[in-house]
């Protein structure tokens, strides 16, 4: 079998312009952004001896009186770490435990997030009235470490996220695989559901988890969102979902953001070199430059 | 050792440093993707690598959360092949659990946790090799990780090992002066305001020498931050341009 080995090589150094020398705008832990009072405290920033100094490093924005500090690289765009969610975002978890009327949902947030047993749709349609039965048997619905999708319905008052699962592209994940990225990566759309025409789906979580599956041929009403096919999928099928897999860690690694749109010409890019191919370092960054072109001529 | 000369007459230490001198620095933020924060420090002959996770919901029981803040859990260990002596355990003995101890308390004081209730950030710490001043190395790598992953501090935590040979203080000692008898002093301070976060001295020494001996400390640790900041702006202006393209 042909292995592949590479030496370990420096990364390449960046080459920094001028301009990137004196930027004002870069801040890092306690660093003192203004003395005036007349300034609100943002993210990332705190007051010390009433001066506004930062507790993060990275950028400062400055939006009419409030100045925050955006993090370069955090789990989250804004707001310092994880994914706060808003409400209606769309996000994949993982069922980390069965509770009393409710699961915990690991969405790559601060908290768990919390699925409630009255806001899941259970097998037999909307107008089914939830008995003590269904709360004794919630682990046939969904087990530990089951995958979801769901919507964001509220936020708790400390920053833990209400999800649910009250339609049909919601619920219980079948077959497919979860690539886990950076939540300020997703673009957020009109609609994070999309079967893209190369043969696969794609769910792209608010929070980073993106899941790909091979594209439902029929949707089964009755079931309720927790019926899972165990079909066996297709070697192409397969190969597809491998290749949209790679493609987005390649897109993830040089900070394209993606969406139907970057997904799909990144996969167009890659067709001519092979599946496992696309990791090495060169093509990938061969394959995201064809599809940043793409990209811009599309918008231009 | 009384044949080891620790300070010669001329002013020079047994690596060829000045008394104030600190080791060479070499840093690295962000070599792990997986983590959320990572960072590898060399000081001299002492290399350490810092991950830190979270903040995340509490893992293990749960009755340890605080509901004002956030927990911080650490974890400090040692390669086997850290030391001249293969180490047994690389992690979970008296000096590990102590040390591990330590980085908690130190970064209690420097992390906003109130910012993330009930929640934990996990902070592990592995040397890679040992050549003296462990503890000082591991703050100043984990300070490294904790600013890549983006978790809000109040400052830098800076830390340095600092002796007392001859009537001299010596600043950031290697394994060779730490062993040799010198009672030595660990500091670990956040420069900008000259707050302590860690203090540490395990061994004799005169009472009029402290106030010379903590002088000492304070310039090491605001040498150290100073190397610790240019480390960090490098950092944020590679990464900027990174992401401005």
């Amino acid at each position: 079998m042909a292995v592949d080995m590479r030496l370990p090589t420096v990364s390449k150094t960046v080459s920094l312009s001028v301009s990137a020398f004196d930027r004002k705008d870069l801040v890092v832990p306690g660093d003192v952004i203004t003395s005036d009072t007349g300034f609100m405290r943002g993210h990332g920033t705190y007051v010390d001896e009433e001066k506004l100094t930062a507790s993060v490093a990275g950028e400062v924005q400055r939006v009419d009186k409030l100045i925050c500090v955006r993090p370069l690289k955090t789990r989250q765009v804004m707001s310092p770490k994880p994914f706060n969610g808003e409400v209606g975002d769309v996000v994949v978890g993982r069922i980390t435990e069965v509770q009393q009327k409710r699961w915990k949902v690991e969405t790559n947030s601060r908290l768990d997030s919390v699925l409630l047993l009255s806001s899941v749709n259970l097998p037999g349609g909307e107008l089914r009235r939830r008995s003590a039965e269904d709360e004794l048997t919630m682990r046939e619905y969904l087990q530990e470490g089951d995958l979801i999708s769901a919507e964001v319905q509220s936020v708790f008052s400390d920053g833990a996220l209400s999800l649910h699962t009250r339609s049909l592209k919601y619920g219980k994940l079948g077959q497919g695989v979860l690539v886990q990225l950076s939540p300020s990566l997703i673009k957020r759309q009109k609609t994070h559901f999309h079967n893209l025409p190369c043969g696969a789906s794609i769910i792209l979580g608010n929070n980073g988890f993106v899941w790909l599956y091979p594209t439902p041929e029929q949707q089964d009403e009755e079931a309720g969102g927790f019926y899972t096919s165990l079909e066996p999928i297709s070697l192409s099928d397969r190969e597809v979902i491998s290749r949209l897999r790679n493609c987005l860690l390649a897109l993830a690694t040089h900070k394209v953001l993606l969406y139907d749109t970057s997904v799909l010409y990144c996969y167009e890019s890659s067709l001519q070199h092979q599946v496992k191919d696309i990791l090495k370092p060169e093509v990938m960054e061969e394959i995201v430059l064809l599809t940043q072109h793409k990209l811009l001529e599309q918008e231009g | 050792m009384a044949g080891l000369e620790l300070l010669s007459d001329q002013g020079y230490r047994l690596d060829g440093r000045k008394a104030t001198e600190l080791r060479k620095f070499q840093a690295r933020m962000g070599p792990f993707a997986q983590a959320d924060g990572s960072a590898y420090l060399e000081q001299g002959n002492t290399k350490a690598l810092a991950v830190v996770y979270g903040p995340h919901e509490m893992r293990g029981s749960r009755s340890r959360a605080l509901h004002d803040r956030a927990v911080i859990n650490c974890q400090y260990s040692m390669a086997t092949f850290s030391t001249a002596e293969r180490k047994r355990r690389p992690h979970g003995d008296r000096k590990s659990t102590e040390m591990s101890l330590h980085l908690k308390q130190t970064f209690e004081a420097a992390v906003m946790t109130q910012l993330y209730p009930r929640s934990q950030i996990d902070i592990y710490v592995k040397i890679l090799q040992s050549d003296g001043g462990n503890y000082s190395v591991c703050v100043n790598a984990a300070t490294l990780a904790v600013i890549d992953a983006g978790i809000p501090m109040r400052d830098y935590v800076c830390a340095c090992t600092v002796g007392f040979v001859d009537e001299t203080p010596l600043a950031d000692l290697c394994y060779a002066e730490e062993s040799g008898g010198v009672s030595s002093l660990a500091l670990a301070l956040l420069p900008r305001g000259g707050q302590i976060a860690l203090l540490q001295m395990d061994a004799r020494l005169h009472q009029d020498h402290l106030e010379t001996l903590m002088e000492a400390a304070m310039t090491a640790c605001k040498g150290v931050s100073k190397v610790l900041d240019e480390v960090v702006r490098q950092h944020l202006r590679e990464a900027s341009m990174l992401t401005r393209e």
